[in-house]
């Protein structure tokens, strides 16, 4: 579960381990397999979208939260079996990671995302921008994610917001 | 083109008997949307501008809008809020260009006139010119170049502005229905729990048309159904206030059997699914009953909502013909502890862009704004419960409260 201490001091060997798992992540939302989505956090692991304006004004609401697995797998099976939407898929842009700490087997780290749109009639748009700030653990040689927290540049959403983050 | 100002008097001719029928037209025309600013939204309505929790100090100010009138609310020296035009009387300048802050006095950057916080034109930059060249005449009157002021009351925590004078009292307005279900949701000073906004493709008045038809929550939202955790057809009903314009929309919680469900043949209800995790689907009764929903639509265009425990206003703002922006402003008490926060956190899945039985909206609206600009003449129907304004008890099934927002534009519009 913990990382080795001299793994912990060496950001050259986290650097590319974080960044495939970014690129993991983006992709398996990016490819529709959103069924894995759940599987990038530990099992107690949190994520939350929420915007700059209420993370600078220090306030809780997030437009999505989900705690612990079973919320996670919950919003992967509303968005297959009830919610109504018009068909959409996403292109994100991962950069700019920022390692903050490593410390106690957690690692800080925040990076920066763009995400485009694109309808099925074929409009495209840029849909968000923003951070991710992330606490990873090293999960038996796997890097998890024990917190997500996506902060959107914008506090607008265009129409709905279905597809995680 | 058409270069003959119409004023305020369209060329336009409600087409059907009542209000069980709307022509697409109302939500395409470039001169109504233009019409609505003035008899609408500068009529005889209470346009909700913001909260009192947000501007708690002398000083401190928020931007709003009042239909797309830029606004300024701002907290006076005294402690009485006011509420101006957020418009330079010297070149139209915004005055306040951020969302919120903090100021002794409102002073537009441009060429600096400034104003007191509740309006007045106390100073013009250069008045004198400069060595005795240029600046003002003495025709010049600060007291005739004030902002524009809106009439302002707070009722229940809530900042409603009008622009007219002839606009009744809040309670008036809404009427005794309306004023003890506002009563009802906020019985304690409110908190500030967090913002966000939804950009609809779509005219303002069918999202307002959409908080007004409870007939479609169960059909559209189907997660309810999906997952089994509230029955179409629970108690509750629809109050409508006396003048038409305002709804309320409730859902009580009863013990109704399954067998019930599967008659209604909602569509959802084929596959059964449960939420692995339900803890976003409890209620901590708060409110003194067992009502776990409760949408109040006060005209034109705020949203009270309690859906279990997430309490929240909703702000519309019309963003030209085809588009509005509705700001989502998410309340606690301030009585709250760290537990009850975290669990308004929680129920907050449920509503918003994300929400579990909410983002359709923001989809449905938009596909009427393109279905409907080619045919303007062609008009919607909506005979849900009749032809009448009138209350259901024991049902949602109506679209009363739709037809008594169209009553209100109709009436605002003089059409």
């Amino acid at each position: 579960m913990a990382l080795i201490p001299s793994q912990l001091d060496d950001e050259v060997s986290l650097r590319p381990r974080i960044d495939a798992l970014n690129a993991n992540y983006v992709h398996t939302i990016d490819d529709d397999r959103l069924e894995d989505w759940p599987n990038f956090f530990t099992a107690d692991g949190e994520y939350s979208i929420s915007t700059r304006e209420n993370h600078e004004m220090g306030l809780p609401i997030c437009l999505v939260q989900c705690k612990g697995t079973g919320m996670f797998r919950d919003r992967i099976t509303a968005l297959r079996q009830a919610n109504i939407y018009e068909p959409h898929t996403y292109c994100h842009s991962v950069s700019a990671l920022h390692i903050s700490s490593a410390s106690q087997g957690v690692i800080a780290t925040k990076s920066n995302f763009t995400l485009v749109r694109t309808m099925s009639e074929g409009q495209m748009m840029l849909f968000a921008a923003g951070r991710y700030m992330d606490k990873i653990i090293d999960y038996n040689g796997e890097l998890k994610f024990a917190e997500r927290r996506v902060i959107l540049e914008s506090r607008r959403i265009d129409t709905l917001l279905v597809i995680p983050i | 083109m058409d270069t003959i100002d119409r004023g305020n008097d369209p060329d336009f001719v409600w087409p059907y008997e009542d209000t069980s029928r709307v022509p697409f037209q109302v939500y395409t025309d470039e001169e109504l949307y233009r019409v609505e600013q003035k008899k609408v939204f500068q009529g005889n309505v209470w346009n909700f501008l913001c909260l009192e929790c947000e501007i708690p100090e002398p000083g401190d100010y928020k931007t709003t809008y009042a239909g797309d009138t830029p606004i300024i609310a701002v907290r006076d020296e005294a402690g009485n809020i006011n509420a101006m035009v957020n418009r330079c009387a010297h070149k139209g300048s915004l005055v306040c260009y951020k969302p919120r802050g903090n100021v002794k006095e409102l002073a537009c950057v441009y060429h600096n006139w400034v104003y007191d916080l509740r309006g007045n034109l106390t100073a013009v930059a250069f008045r004198r010119g400069v060595g005795g060249k240029g600046g003002l005449t003495d025709e010049f009157k600060n007291s005739e170049h004030g902002l524009q002021r809106l009439r302002v009351e707070v009722f229940r925590g809530l900042v409603f502005g009008t622009f007219s004078e002839k606009t009744e009292p809040v309670a008036d307005y809404l009427g005794d229905e309306l004023v003890s279900a506002v009563d009802r949701v906020l019985i304690k000073p409110l908190k500030v729990l967090g913002y966000y906004s939804q950009i609809f493709k779509n005219n303002w008045k069918l999202y307002v048309e959409n908080n007004k038809d409870s007939y479609h929550a169960s059909l559209l939202h189907v997660f309810h159904n999906t997952f089994g955790v509230v029955r179409p057809n629970m108690g509750g009903g629809i109050k409508i206030s006396d003048s038409g314009w305002h709804h309320l929309s409730y859902t009580e919680r009863t013990d109704i059997s399954d067998d019930e469900i599967v008659k209604e043949n909602v569509r959802s209800k084929q596959d059964a699914y449960s939420l692995e995790d339900p803890t976003l689907m409890e209620h901590k009764l708060e409110l003194g009953d067992n009502v776990t929903n409760n949408i109040q639509t006060i005209f034109p265009t705020l949203v009270i909502q309690q859906i279990l425990n997430c309490l929240a206003v909703r702000q519309l703002i019309p963003k030209g013909v085809n588009e509005s922006e509705l700001i989502w402003t998410i309340l606690g008490f301030e009585d709250d502890d760290e537990e009850m926060i975290q669990h308004r956190v929680s129920t907050n899945n449920l509503v918003g862009p994300a929400g579990f039985i909410s983002m359709e909206d923001g989809a449905v609206g938009a596909w009427v704004q393109r279905a409907a600009k080619s045919d303007r003449e062609a008009l919607t129907v909506m005979p849900m419960g009749g032809r009448a304004i009138e209350p259901s008890q024991g049902s949602r099934v109506t679209e009363a409260a739709v037809r008594g927002f169209w009553k209100g534009w109709r009436e605002c519009m003089e059409i």
